[in-house]
């Protein structure tokens, strides 16, 4: 039988603000523990929540970026379970009025796109850290009242692919907004899914598992895939799909079970009574809305409407605030839009990957970058030594102009220079030239790289072209 | 010869200005007084200038967070607590040169009307040590009333100001929610908690509530606006002043869960109305047709907030920890069956089930509702009417043990208060008179939000032509 | 309604509260007969009615995003019943 799969996922985002959402402890990653830490975000007695604004004006950003209605009205509240992690054993987070609702994200799969219904983003504080160890756990409270934004998408995906794709898309939205680092494995972007199968038309939804401990988009992908494939094989051997929530193992390449006994969760959600509502203007929505950065979509329609990239190289541009912000920066030095997406597709992006290194570290200028462009442009160096040249640019961060007078590297475009070469050539390959005159024109391309050989890569390839077609037709004359 | 420990905070303010007493001579006095009749009273959970201060002392309810100094909401789960911050209120204080002198004992985390549910030990009723001196705060009220404080600070969620301020024979406020900071008061019901003054007469009163009212960006729920000049609301006149009598409050008829009050209360209160008429106060029937449902409502609300507020009580971070549990959830409920007593726990378990799955519409929800329809009864009332006089409670103070094992005849005596706190306006509860027995009647007046000038200006008047407030028990 | 110990031990179990067996009998009953009393609350008509978790008439108080300083670790570890460097160290956590 064939199975229709539906996905939704629930996206935990921490936002980038200075302070904590309740209090005025640092956000800040990676400090020692506790020291991050005050009687409110600790749920000492007494203390008292009061929200951060930036807080609320970042979930809205993202709320309107995900095409969501922004609610006039939505307030917070308690979400009540046990947990160490959990300093005052409750929760600050929303319930019944999220601050947005009903929006969608469009990915673009395959030359397809769709739309993923977003069903709601709210606000809430995060937990603190916990490490087990041995016969007892250790609590860190650092990150206890991070402000965090929960998005959670409809069931509409339909692959593993998807997912991954709705996530890369998120994640651009996001970090375009400047809201979240986005970075998974700080833990500053989390993301859970929950999965189900059903027999292909059929209206009702499946029974759905829940899968945690997602540390990354690939292993988002790779524990639905792994889901996919378990369910299946429980459905056709007539099997019942449990209800529960799943770890992924990602070295062993596995789902397991959380708990043996699921305790019914009975969360007793209350309105928070230290926080009064949040009745969100439209002037607010305006303001916030008049200041939002160009997006990843529009962003790649106009680099593909105004500069003339293919959707292809615009997609790839664009998925990257910071290789975006790159492009319009070299574009704006030197306006050759092709020449320039080549190279950061390609040249770039390989020796950024090579380094996992992101385009915000590199250790040279747009300028540089634009001089290393132009000696290729202008024929200086070849495109090969170019290559070279990026290299040492990345490493050292010396100017490009360094680097070819250093390694030699420039181009050899005078013919004069390169006639006893292709002499050489010429006299060292006999069957390549008979077949040359003959006419085989492939011939030729093969003495040519003889030449770029014997020159070490600095010769000019027209120019040594050109050479040897003199030196042939006069040689053929000749005997 | 004039006793020290019976003058008021004016009266001493008074004599310090005249430089006929010292703050040494003050302090001294008050460490005699406690030498004297704590041992009989036991007011104080704990003691001893806590702050140097050329100030007056103040006493403060254990509820109220004092930095490096035990705060322990007289329960056993908060045992060696220390917060690392003084609460609001104290920061007031301190800035207004008081002198921190002790806490006072009170119901386990307020909850109580008679101070019984303390961990470490029940306070008596300085009129009449067999007892109880009301609750929650009833160790600032026997304190003030017992001469053991000169002021105090006390908190009130449901009338634990107020009544235990009726049973001592003392004068106490809960102000308009949202007047007060809450920040640093550890929460027993977050919708319904203020802070507000214990006191020798209404001037003290004002003066307290003046240093310790106005807005705090630390608590979301506190009101920027600004604060009237309180003192000025001495001494004028009331005349044309309306008041309203609720009719429900004083009919014995309307409905069973209005426990009957107590004809002498009845009679002592009508008869402060009957004094307010003749200093020009006019009085009109008023009608609070839902206040019948106050107290269930407020058992609803209130405890569903403090099983909440109490989830922090888990021995992880700070209070007392069950060390022979073998797991987290056993660690929990140990600490947390150890650590809170039965009133306590009978209200986080009723606080809970109201909450959870299948309840929470038709309990907590509609409470919610029906605290709406209260609001608005006091809303049309007071287009009627300027305040509202009603009696504290419905009787004078019962005797230690009287009610221990019925919880809810204990839930009623708050009957009178109780509205209050749901609509979040304020009241005053004022001396008006002493029983047969000779134990205080309390008088309470009511008024709109932020009108605590109108309290002030009635009850002052009624205390300057009576001489309730200047009774003193004997110890 | 009728409130069974079983009720009760599911709440306490909720609420993370350990009773004894006496407390789990006395709290049914005085439960059984707070929760009779709050049903006087059934007979109010309600369903037009908006409820009340907020006295007061106020919105949108908010803080500016501002670093306060935080405690210093000692003090936030100074009242924990058990730490260890630098945390605080609680029971295994078994689900």
């Amino acid at each position: 039988m064939n199975y229709e799969v539906v996905i939704g996922l629930e996206v935990h985002a921490q936002l980038k603000t200075n302070t904590k959402a309740f209090c005025g402890c640092s956000t800040q990653f990676g400090q020692e523990a506790n020291t991050q830490a005050c009687p409110v975000c600790l749920g000492f007695p007494g203390s008292l929540p009061v929200l951060n604004e930036k807080a609320l004006e970042y979930g809205i950003r993202v709320g309107l970026a995900l095409h969501c209605q922004i609610q006039k009205l939505t307030k917070f509240d308690r979400k009540n379970y046990f947990y160490p992690d959990l300093p005052k054993n409750y929760q600050i987070s929303q319930y019944d009025l999220p601050l947005a609702l009903g929006g969608f994200l469009e990915i673009e799969l395959k030359e397809l796109r769709k739309r993923i219904g977003i069903h709601r983003a709210h606000l809430e504080e995060d937990a603190g850290k916990l490490i087990h160890e041995g016969d007892h756990s250790l609590v860190d409270y650092n990150r206890a009242g991070i402000p965090l934004l929960e998005i959670v998408t409809e069931p509409d995906i339909s692959s593993p692919d998807e997912a991954y794709e709705y996530l890369v898309s998120l994640k651009a939205i996001l970090k375009y907004l400047e809201v979240c680092d986005c970075d998974m494995e700080k833990g500053s972007l989390r993301c859970d899914a929950n999965i189900s199968l059903r027999p292909q038309g059929a209206k009702e939804l499946g029974t759905k598992t829940e899968l945690k401990n997602l540390n990354s988009f690939k292993a988002v992908r790779d524990a639905l895939s792994y889901e996919i494939k378990r369910q299946k094989e429980l459905l056709e051997s007539g099997k019942r799909i449990v209800q529960e929530t799943l770890l992924w193992d990602e070295s062993g390449e596995k789902t397991y079970s959380m708990r043996t006994k699921e305790e019914a969760m009975d969360y007793r959600y209350f309105p928070e009574p230290d926080l009064p509502a949040f009745v969100i203007r439209d002037e607010k929505i305006q303001a916030i809305k008049d200041v939002l950065p160009e997006l990843p979509e529009a962003l790649k329609k106009r680099f593909i409407a105004q500069y003339g990239l293919s959707d292809y190289d615009a997609g790839i541009i664009v998925a990257e605030k910071a290789l975006a912000k790159f492009f319009e920066a070299t574009l704006r030095l030197y306006p050759k839009a092709k020449l320039i997406s080549n190279w950061l597709i390609g040249p770039l992006s390989y020796e950024l990957n090579s380094r996992n290194m992101s385009i915000e570290s590199l250790s040279f200028s747009v300028e540089s970058f634009v001089s290393l462009l132009t000696l290729v442009d202008e024929a200086r160096i070849s495109n090969l030594a170019a290559k070279e040249v990026l290299t040492q640019m990345c490493n050292t961060g010396a100017s490009p102009e360094v680097i070819v007078k250093e390694k030699n590297l420039l181009q050899v475009s005078d013919a004069g220079e390169l006639e006893g070469i292709a002499d050489k050539v010429i006299a060292g390959n006999e069957k390549s030239t008979a077949d040359y005159k003959s006419g085989k024109a492939n011939a030729l391309m093969f003495l040519v790289g003889q030449v770029m050989k014997l020159s070490e890569g600095k010769a000019n390839p027209k120019v040594a072209q050109e050479v040897l077609k003199k030196k042939l037709e006069k040689w053929g004359k000749d005997a | 010869m004039i006793k020290l420990y019976e003058l008021t905070a004016h009266e001493l303010l008074e004599k310090l200005r005249r430089n006929e007493l010292t703050q040494e001579e003050i302090v001294s006095g008050l460490n005699k007084r406690i030498e004297e009749v704590d041992s009989k009273v036991k007011a104080y959970v704990r003691v001893g200038e806590l702050s140097s201060s050329d100030g007056l002392p103040i006493a403060i309810k254990d509820n109220i967070c004092i930095q490096g100094q035990p705060t322990t909401c007289a329960s056993k789960i908060l045992e060696n607590f220390r917060p690392p911050y003084d609460a609001t209120v104290i920061q007031k204080l301190r800035e207004a040169g008081f002198a921190i002198y002790g806490q006072t004992n009170m119901d386990e985390f307020a909850f109580g009307s008679s101070c019984e549910n303390s961990a470490l030990f029940p306070t008596r009723n300085p009129w009449n040590l067999e007892c109880v001196p009301g609750g929650s705060s009833g160790g600032s009220a026997a304190a003030v009333a017992a001469g053991e404080a000169i002021w105090a600070l006390g908190s009130d969620t449901g009338g634990s100001i107020r009544q235990p301020a009726a049973f001592c024979g003392v004068v106490g406020l809960k102000p308009t929610y949202g007047r007060v900071s809450r920040y640093g008061l550890i929460a027993f019901a977050s919708s319904l908690d203020q802070i507000g003054p214990i006191t020798k007469d209404v001037e003290d009163a004002t003066m307290l509530f003046a240093a310790i009212a106005g807005y705090d960006p630390h608590d979301s729920t506190s009101v920027n606006r600004p604060l009237p000049d309180y003192s000025a609301s001495l001494g004028k006149d009331i005349k044309g002043i309306r008041i309203g009598v609720p009719k429900e409050y004083f009919s014995l008829s309307k409905g069973a869960q209005l426990e009957g009050i107590d004809d002498e209360v009845k009679r002592s209160v009508e008869e402060a109305i009957a004094q307010l008429r003749n200093l020009g106060a006019k009085v009109k029937e008023v009608s609070l047709p839902y206040s019948q449902y106050a107290v269930p409502v407020y058992y609803i609300v209130a405890t569903a907030e403090a099983s909440s507020n109490l989830a922090r009580f888990d021995g992880v971070q700070y209070g007392l920890r069950a060390k022979d549990a073998q797991n987290l959830i056993e660690m929990y409920k140990k600490t947390r069956e150890r650590g809170f007593g039965y009133e306590a726990k009978r209200r986080i378990i009723l606080g809970t089930y109201v909450l959870s799955h299948g309840y929470y519409e038709a309990y907590y929800v509609r409470a919610q509702k029906v605290r709406s329809l209260i609001a608005n009864d006091f809303a049309n009332a007071f287009k009627e009417c300027d305040c509202i006089v009603t009696p504290t409670s419905p009787t004078p103070a019962f005797r230690i043990g009287e009610k221990t094992q019925d919880p809810l005849a204990m839930y009623l005596s708050d009957i009178y208060t109780i509205s209050v706190n749901l609509t979040g306006i304020p009241a005053i509860s004022i001396p008006c008179g002493l029983s047969k027995a000779g134990l205080p009647v309390g008088l309470q007046i009511i008024a709109k939000a932020f009108n605590e000038e109108m309290l002030f200006r009635m009850a002052h008047a009624y205390e300057q032509n009576t001489s309730w407030h200047k009774q003193k028990p004997h110890l | 309604m009728a409130i069974s110990e079983s009720d009760v031990k599911k709440v306490a179990h909720l609420a993370r509260i350990g009773l004894s067996d006496d407390e789990l009998k006395l709290f049914s009953s005085q439960l059984e007969s707070i929760i009779a009393f709050v049903d006087k609350l059934r007979e109010v008509e309600v369903s037009s009615v908006k409820p009340m978790s907020h006295v007061l008439e106020m919105d949108n108080v908010v803080r500016l995003d501002e670093k306060k300083k935080s405690l210093n670790r000692e003090e936030v570890l100074k009242n924990a019943p058990e730490s260890l460097k630098g945390h605080f160290l609680v029971p295994k956590v078994i689900e």
